[in-house]
């Protein structure tokens, strides 16, 4: 064959593969989102789940997935920023540096049942709280402070070094520097990462299942108590998520129209999720339109 | 101006320091305790309970509730194993054909159209992807080529969908950093595009290109409700690609909630944690390995 011709057909097989992705892609989100069709009913929405009949809802769960995820991005955003300016400002080559690179990447690695699991023996049996909403968010935290360490810190490597040298020109010290002049001009891009792993959190589930449990308690707004278990803000409650929901729907399947439950709160996941994505790309854009200077 | 006095200096410089100092010894103490805590749980089967570690890895049979427990845990491993396989068999190569369209047959198409794609399928969460292998892929492979649905062929698919964003955006990463004088000289040598392509950008990135099927690998190894979901779950060998079996992720997620804390089941289960943990660990290191390789050449 002559090697004009193989490259035509070369290219042509990339060009078809990577149409096949995408198309791959459009369909897979088209069918979840006309199976979920009509999942941002309110009554669907709002409502609380049945048990044996069918027409439940998915308020309660749908409030713990936010709420998990406020309660876990609260706990887990100083320590990533934290760590990722250590990283970036303070940390000097040689062994220490070499440990904590290893054991970012050792925890990114790690299998989220195994963080499950490691939450379920620290955060569940050790400390006697039981399934509930905080060892889940802990959990979870555990699983994020990676990415978000990373994130960090090379948001905070790429602020401009001429502004920081002036800072320590005019007599600030390193962490008043980082603070003041650092990280304000890093944030917009740790934002991001953070919205990205917002994402991650709110369809995690496998680090889920045997620390915030899978049993969802109906919900009464009218205790705002933290500790108090009847509480919907309590953080010693159990606290099934949506995704956890979807799994228990499909293991379990306690009611008649598990399948439908299921499609639709796969398509609420999945519109969150498109959601997610599309606030950290319009930011992002934002971001490069004000260091290039376009506005 | 006069000297700081001690309180300034902690007020301007010590307490933050001090605590992006505890941010990064953190990581560190959790990465030892998560290592510390399974093992401690993971090494009971062995030293409480006296079970051979060679009985465990290289026996296939699991009768963990009985009297006199068995813990062969071989179906586990060869079931993740197989499945992890399988995937990166299919999206390696689809993978690097992405990571190559992106960067030089077509930037804009790869920037406008397949790197957004690619976010995407990172972003949907693996219980979805475990219901739609669940409810359209299952019946699918049921009436198409008999069976069950329940398949290793059906976990293998959705992981290689699962794994396809990870091993792509590292593979295109490397093929990216290929030096432009490489290309430069293989177009002046008359080479075409593919021939530039297959002879000198894939061999030129394939560190990072390995780096990236490992993390895959990584990641299918360690998925655990999309698998548990299509698998089966079955506690056999799986005869051919039809056949159900289970996984090391699928057994943990299904019976850890079903045994009581201190039996030899449960120290079982714990023991199969640790063994997912020190595998994904060989992960890191062979991933290390490649990158020195990359930095010696």
């Amino acid at each position: 064959m002559n090697s004009k011709l193989k490259d035509k057909i070369w290219t042509g097989i990339l060009y078809g593969v990577s149409g096949l992705v995408v198309i791959l892609l459009v369909a897979l989100i088209g069918y979840i989102l006309i199976k979920g069709g009509d999942c941002l009913r309110p009554s669907f929405l709002f409502g609380n789940p049945k048990a044996g009949e069918a027409g439940g809802g998915i308020g309660p769960q749908l409030f713990n997935s936010f709420y998990m995820l406020v309660v876990s991005l609260l706990i887990s955003v100083p320590f990533g920023i934290g760590a990722g300016i250590y990283l970036a400002e303070y940390a000097r080559e040689g062994t220490i540096l070499n440990i904590i690179r290893l054991s970012i990447e050792t925890m990114a690695s790690l299998p989220s049942i195994v963080v499950g699991l490691f939450g379920l023996l620290v955060f569940v049996n050790m400390t006697h709280w039981g399934f509930t909403l905080l060892s889940g968010a802990l959990a979870i935290s555990v699983l994020n402070l990676p990415a978000l360490t990373r994130v960090s810190e090379n948001a905070i490597r790429s602020a401009a070094k001429p502004v920081k040298e002036a800072s320590l020109g005019l007599g600030a010290t390193q962490w008043q520097t980082i603070r003041k002049v650092i990280l304000p001009s890093a944030i917009p891009q740790i934002l991001t990462g953070i919205i990205l792993a917002a994402g991650r959190i709110f369809g995690e589930a496998a680090a889920l299942l045997y620390t915030a449990g899978m049993s969802a308690p109906i919900l009464h707004f009218d205790n705002i108590s933290l500790i108090d278990k009847s509480s919907p803000f309590s953080l010693m409650r159990p606290a099934e998520t949506l995704s956890v929901y979807i799994w228990k729907l499909n293991s379990e399947g306690m009611v008649p129209d598990a399948s439908l439950i299921a499609n639709r709160a796969s398509a609420v996941l999945v519109i969150m999720v498109l959601l997610f994505n599309l606030s950290a790309r319009i930011l992002g854009r934002k971001i490069h339109e004000s260091y290039t200077g376009k506005k | 101006m006069g000297k700081r006095t001690a309180w300034q200096k902690l007020k301007s410089e010590y307490i933050g320091r001090g605590f992006a100092i505890f941010c990064g010894l953190l990581i560190v103490i959790l990465t030892l305790s998560i290592i510390g805590f399974v093992a401690f749980k993971g090494l009971n089967t062995f030293i409480k309970h006296g079970y051979s570690l060679r009985e465990f890895l290289f026996t296939s049979q699991w009768n963990p509730d009985s009297d006199k427990p068995k813990l062969g845990a071989l179906i586990f491993i060869a079931g993740s194993t197989l499945v992890s396989i399988g995937a990166v068999i299919i999206s390696a190569p689809i993978s690097i054909a992405l990571a190559i369209f992106m960067n030089y047959i077509s930037p804009r198409i790869g920037e406008k159209v397949l790197q957004p794609t690619l976010e995407l399928f990172v972003g949907i969460p693996s219980v979805v992807y475990g219901w739609i292998g669940f409810s359209v892929l299952l019946p699918f492979i049921k009436k198409g080529f008999g069976g069950i649905g329940f398949s290793l062929i059906a976990g293998i698919l959705v992981l290689s969908i699962m794994i396809l964003p990870t091993i792509a955006s590292i593979a295109s990463d490397s093929v990216k950093t290929v030096p432009q004088s490489y290309l430069e000289a293989s177009y002046g040598l008359g080479a075409t595009r593919w021939q530039t392509i297959s002879k000198v950008i894939v061999p030129a990135a394939k560190n990072g290109i390995l780096t990236g099927i490992v993390l895959g690998l990584a990641r299918a190894f360690g998925e655990a409700l999309a698998v548990q979901m299509v698998i089966g779950n079955s506690i056999k060998f799986a005869e051919n690609l039809l056949s159900p079996t289970a996984t090391l992720t699928s057994i943990l997620t299904m019976d850890m909630g079903n045994t009581v804390s201190g039996t030899a089941w449960n120290d079982a289960l714990w023991s199969l944690a640790f063994l997912l943990l020190v595998i994904s660990f060989v992960f890191i290191l062979a991933i290390r390995l490649i990158g020195k390789r990359g930095e010696i050449k």
